[in-house]
């Protein structure tokens, strides 16, 4: 565990006095790339060329590329609270779940009279419980704006109070995290019982439209998978103005030497908080995407090892990095989506395996071989 | 934060007492320190004296006494950024820099400025600023090296940047832990001179075991054994109190 939350050395010296541009313009070039073939390209490739073409994307991929996108996105978070402030959180799951039940609800009131038992106002499973009227933490469900603010707020929240007692509690290092997995556990086991009036182990599925639009229609499909992008790439470039700002430097700095930073005079809590909770709501907002386009959301999503996982994704991408994570997100759960169709008894092992081979031989991840190697070749 | 009495002393500490399960680190110890001193506190191992800084910066709370910052700060009551920010600095013992930041980022985090989260979020350094600590980076002698990571710098470089850092933070009271531990003899003496330059201009409480530094810098030194004052005064006196010999030299 210890090199887990030990400090992970930034390998490039910062020329301090310049002001940084955010990145070197071949960076933003490939970004700029990328992001126009994920938000032009694939929505082309999806609608306009003929399923039979080698060049089509199906549904499936389309599906599978918008959910890791909204991943990567997690993983992005992520980094800001583990590479950048060094806290390890394994239970970043919970709020991306958050995210995706608060959208998980208006989805399930969107469903409408199309459900199983057609009761225009019930969700089924309510109406299974044999309830009368939907209780009164659902009020308002039924409004798409007050659902997708709840998706950012509830796991802020969240995250504000669970933060302030335990940084002011000065809980850190694997204490921290630890309870971070008994936080995402507890709120499993909440969302499994069905008195708690989020479906049960079920969750929230068979969704119909979102605003109006059919969610099987290709059209819909393609703008939410486009949103998702625009997502990523947004948090991509806030989170690289933050970690290049002065505040960054602070977050770093509480990372290597938190005492230090206290005796300059600022208080590590509300640093800390501050990532904390900003990590958690894009988190939330990742989920909320997340939802409509696999179309279901359980209390599965909130189990220890599916944070575990976020912490994998960003330690093989390289922490510390924010394209790292990025990108590890991106290669595990493509290798995850292969592997478990084609060797399903080897992925976990394989996962594992990853893992403890970053851990010991590549502490920068990725990134860091990458950079590496750059430094090495003239 | 002003001092309000600017003829007051610095720093007041009446009967302060500190115990961690029944040993008493700290027991009613009493010390002044006037605006300007170069005061040396020295004293065997087990003395007390880093758990009298502890107190001072608040890390540790005393369990009896009274720990002022001019008259109206009570430093017992004030958690340790706000100590910090209230004027007061400290050096560790170990030196302790942001190691994966370079010099001049160091300096720049350590300036004194609003240290609240969105003035930081929004914080551009300003000409004066800017000056401040090229100012500083010249006194501690580390303008080649303000872009090198702080983690390349030797041992006796870092000791000179927490002592910058501090500087930059424009402390009333500054404290320095063993601040030549682990140096050369010529950088000893070229941080003797740094910190003599200083006094006068602001207050310096240093805790040091070096006694030859400790001669070559201060006027009036503290003697502390078993957590109280045993003798206060200069060196000369200091040298033939017999009590001190006897502390030093009878174990």
């Amino acid at each position: 565990m210890n090199a887990l939350t030990a400090p992970m050395p930034l390998s490039l010296p910062a020329a301090s006095p310049k002001p940084p541009r955010l990145w070197p313009r071949r960076t933003w070039a490939a970004l700029l790339c990328g992001y126009a073939a994920l938000v032009v390209l694939v929505p082309i490739l999806h609608l306009a060329v003929p399923a039979g073409s080698a060049l089509h994307v199906s549904d499936y991929t389309l599906a599978l590329a918008g959910k890791i996108l909204c991943y990567a996105t997690v993983a992005l978070a992520m980094d800001l609270v583990w590479g950048y402030t060094g806290i390890l959180s394994l239970g970043h799951g919970l709020f991306f779940a958050l995210g995706g039940y608060a959208m998980g609800m208006y989805l399930m009131r969107a469903i409408g009279k199309d459900s199983v038992y057609g009761d225009p106002d019930l969700p089924d499973f309510m109406v299974f419980l044999d309830w009368k009227k939907v209780p009164w933490y659902w009020a308002g469900t039924g409004s798409f704006a007050q659902q997708a603010a709840l998706s950012v707020l509830a796991p802020a929240l969240l995250a504000f109070v669970f933060g302030f007692f335990a940084f002011r509690s000065r809980i850190r290092g694997v204490y921290f995290s630890i309870i971070t997995q008994a936080l995402t556990y507890a709120f499993m086991l909440l969302f499994f019982r069905n008195q708690t009036g989020f479906g049960g182990n079920n969750g929230f599925t068979d969704f119909k439209r979102i605003l109006g639009f059919p969610l099987a229609s290709p059209g819909t499909r393609v703008v939410l998978f486009a949103l998702s992008a625009t997502l990523l790439m947004g948090a991509l470039v806030a989170a690289r103005a933050l970690v290049t700002s002065k505040l960054g430097r602070v977050l770093t700095a509480i990372r290597d030497a938190e005492d230090r930073l206290r005796f300059c005079g600022y208080d590590p809590i509300r640093f800390k908080l501050f990532v904390w909770t900003l990590s958690a709501a894009l988190c939330g907002l990742a989920g909320a995407l997340y939802v409509p386009q696999v179309g279901i959301i359980n209390p599965g999503e909130m189990s220890p090892a599916n944070s575990i996982e976020i912490a994998i994704w960003v330690a093989v991408g390289g922490r510390g990095t924010l394209l790292g994570p990025v990108i590890g997100a991106v290669l595990v759960n493509g290798a995850k989506s292969w592997l478990t169709a084609a060797f399903p008894e080897l992925w976990l092992v394989l996962l594992g395996l990853s893992f403890i081979a970053v851990t010991r031989w590549l502490p920068g991840g990725l990134v860091g071989l990458w950079r590496r190697t750059a430094r090495r070749a003239p | 934060m002003n001092l309000d009495t600017p003829r007051g002393p610095v720093l007041y500490l009446s009967g302060v007492t500190v115990s961690f399960d029944g040993f008493r680190a700290l027991d009613s110890l009493n010390l002044i320190v006037e605006p300007g001193e170069l005061r040396c506190v020295i004293g065997p191992n087990g003395a007390g004296k880093t758990t009298l800084m502890d107190v001072i910066t608040g890390k540790t709370r005393p369990d009896q006494g009274d720990v002022y910052f001019g008259e109206k700060n009570d430093l017992s009551r004030l958690s340790e950024s706000q100590i910090a920010r209230a004027g007061i600095g400290r050096k560790f013992q170990k030196p302790t820099v942001f190691r994966n930041h370079s010099v001049f980022e160091n300096l720049e985090l350590a300036l004194a400025t609003d240290k609240r989260v969105l003035p930081t979020l929004a914080a551009k350094l300003t000409p004066p600023q800017k000056q401040r600590i090229d100012e500083v980076l010249e006194l501690i002698g580390l303008q080649q090296k303000a872009a090198s990571l702080a983690d390349l710098l030797s041992h006796g470089e870092k000791q000179w940047l927490e002592i910058g850092m501090l500087l930059v933070q424009d402390p009333r009271l500054l404290l320095l832990d063993e601040p030549v531990a682990g140096m050369s003899d010529e950088e000893t003496a070229r941080t003797g001179a740094l910190l003599q330059s200083l006094s006068g201009k602001r207050t310096l409480v240093v805790v040091e075991h070096d006694m030859r530094f400790v001669a070559s810098i201060s006027e009036k030194i503290t003697v502390l054994h078993e957590g109280r004052v045993l003798v206060e005064g200069t060196m000369e006196t200091i040298r033939d109190d017999p009590r001190v010999v006897e502390v030093y030299l009878g174990r």
